[in-house]
């Protein structure tokens, strides 16, 4: 709010001022930790050991880097996950529109229902064990297709998508295209889809980047350790400290050895999020305009 | 209403919206209806050759045995435990952080700070489990380093169960309260500019505007969003939690979900897992409705 015809009293100035300290406070709060693991990435074991890391790298090392890079299972753990979300997301993408589109359209007599029927499942669930035991049935257990298939539709994305399709898409334009003789299919294809990139965007991105952060999927059907993803992989290194022997047989020294899975830990978050905080700048006003979107909805 | 003709017709003239919509309705009866009928797992003794069908029932004899084990209790407390530390230190700091960004003078400033801390939401759990687990490692982690400079002894925090609530309440506060703070904000985008200039124009200060204008108009969204927050209770979520798990920290860290998987996919112990699960999803709904009854009750709208 910016007034400047109106002197600022002097409580609105202190308040002003409680307020910027409190958003540098934030600032500092958010960006230190992140800050802190990037100077530890880069600095050497001995300097980590000692404690001596505070905000800026100490001897300078790439070892923890070189070391991750060798490691082959965090190699596959990279592939595998990008396959999830590549393949995760298309599927879901193609099966929201396919659910939303239908539901926009008022000539659809079962309309209701069928978002009755949608809706319900994001109330009710049979739970974990059931869930387990379908997914058993139906063979995916140890197979790529249990990263795609069971989550590949989810209510609150078909509501998303139907309200944005319905409030940005006029009728007009469908009576039109219909009297000119274009069926459903290709007034999806040829009209709402182009018009609904925004939307596709933003699903696209919140999909896609929660297919790679789960790990749960991941833990509960695959036993093979070549279809892991990513995160089961850094499960693996950073919480249940199995560090693979071959990353480290090049070093020598216990203590450096000790040092070193914690620089190792450290280069292994930096490299993992790395993808995701590097295009998050760029593609972050599609993720707010999501929100905003789903806010105003609710 | 309609006849069947008149359906039939509606069907067939508009068959291809009903094409469309055939794989998504498949998908939901096979992955989630079909799922529920499951559910009956929690009443018999499951044997896998008879299959669900077929297996004894056992009417209650399940939840008899959840409720009448001791650990059953301190599990329950546990998960409620966290969750309303996990409401109560974490609601309020969204709803700060989007005033003060609302207040911001400077555009670059408040840009800048929306940005960065929106950021750790998208960072996943198993690296901000891991993050938490280096800095507060008893040898090297950063606290105990700053512990050292005041002259305080090193903590295994990880290890002690008492830490256990707090620790999770920090992450979670730390990762999402950049996001929320956003649904907060476009809320507040919404504030009519003539009552802030009306208040102005009356004297009130900006402490007075940001309580009698800001705050009331996004009310109904604080509402909303503490409903659904209460009606989550009791489902403390799996993925963090389970990462935090140690043999140390058990007594404060074992919650529902976690308990439910453990004893029914590592234990194979389906019937008594899917019972647990299934009081789990009443509660939660009767807290849902409870919470929203409330809201109703004393003015303030509801989800439903």
């Amino acid at each position: 709010m910016h007034h400047p015809h109106i002197r600022q009293s002097a409580s609105d100035r202190a308040v002003n001022g409680i307020i910027l300290l409190f958003l540098i406070g934030c600032l500092v709060v958010v960006a230190y930790p992140l800050l802190y693991v990037l100077s530890s990435s880069l600095s050497s074991p001995r300097a980590i050991s000692a404690g001596k890391v505070w905000l800026l790298p100490v001897e300078w090392t790439l070892d923890g880097y070189a070391a991750v890079f060798k490691n082959s299972q965090i190699v596959t753990g990279f592939t595998n996950s990008i396959l999830y979300m590549a393949g995760g997301t298309a599927l879901n993408l193609v099966m929201t529109v396919l659910a939303a589109y239908p539901l926009t359209r008022k000539q659809f007599a079962p309309r209701n229902k069928v978002m009755l029927f949608f809706v319900i499942t994001m109330f009710f669930s049979g739970g974990l064990i059931p869930y387990y035991l379908l997914v058993k049935e139906l063979g995916m257990i140890d197979t790529r297709w249990a990263m795609i298939v069971p989550t590949a539709l989810s209510a609150w994305n078909v509501i998303l998508m139907r309200t944005y399709i319905a409030n940005s898409i006029p009728e007009d334009l469908h009576e039109a295209a219909s009297m000119d003789g274009c069926g459903d299919f290709k007034y999806l294809t040829k009209i709402v889809l182009p018009l609904s990139k925004p939307i596709l965007a933003v699903i696209g991105l919140y999909v896609a980047v929660g297919i790679w952060n789960s790990y749960f999927n991941a833990l509960i059907f695959l036993k093979s350790a070549d279809l892991q993803p990513l995160q089961l992989v850094l499960r693996n290194i950073l919480i249940l400290n199995m560090i693979d022997p071959t990353m480290i047989k090049d070093f020598d020294a216990l203590m450096r050895r000790q040092g070193l899975t914690d620089v190792i830990k450290y280069a292994v978050i930096i490299v993992s999020s790395a993808p995701v905080l590097v295009l998050y700048p760029f593609v972050q006003k599609y993720f707010v305009r999501g929100v905003m979107i789903g806010a105003i909805k609710g | 209403m309609h006849s069947l003709k008149w359906r039939r017709t509606n069907a067939a003239k508009h068959w291809q919206l009903y094409a469309m919509i055939a794989l998504p309705v498949l998908f939901f009866v096979i992955f989630s209806y079909v799922p529920m009928y499951g559910v009956l797992l929690a009443f018999k003794d499951y044997r896998v050759a008879d299959g669900i069908w077929n297996s004894p029932w056992v009417g209650l004899k399940y939840f008899e045995q959840f409720f009448q084990s001791p650990s059953s209790w301190r599990i329950i407390g546990n998960t409620v435990a966290i969750s309303a530390y996990s409401i109560a230190a974490g609601f309020p700091i969204p709803i700060l952080l989007a005033i003060a960004l609302n207040e911001a003078r400077s555009a670059w400033f408040k840009k800048t700070v929306q940005m960065v801390t929106y950021a750790p939401y998208f960072i996943s759990t198993v690296i901000l489990v891991g993050m938490a687990l280096q800095f507060l490692d008893p040898r090297i982690g950063i606290v105990n380093q700053l512990l050292g400079l005041i002259g305080l002894e090193p903590r295994n925090f990880m290890g002690e169960p008492g830490s256990f609530k707090t620790i999770y309440v920090l992450i979670g506060i730390w990762a999402g309260s950049g996001y929320a703070a956003i649904i907060y904000l476009a809320a507040l985008a919404g504030v009519s500019k003539d009552l802030q200039e009306a208040a102005i124009i009356d004297g009130a200060n900006k402490i007075r505007r940001i309580w009698h204008v800001d705050l009331p108009h996004i009310r109904p969204t604080i509402v909303i969003l503490l409903i659904l927050n209460v009606g989550n209770v009791m489902s403390v979520g799996f993925e963090m939690i389970y990462l935090m798990q140690n043999a140390l920290n058990l007594s404060a860290s074992e919650v529902v979900s976690t308990y439910v998987y453990k004893m029914g996919l590592i234990n194979s112990n389906f019937s008594f897992s899917t019972a647990v699960s299934l009081f789990n999803s009443v509660i939660n709904l009767a807290l849902l409705a409870a919470a929203n009854f409330i809201a109703r009750r004393t003015g303030n709208g509801g989800l439903w």
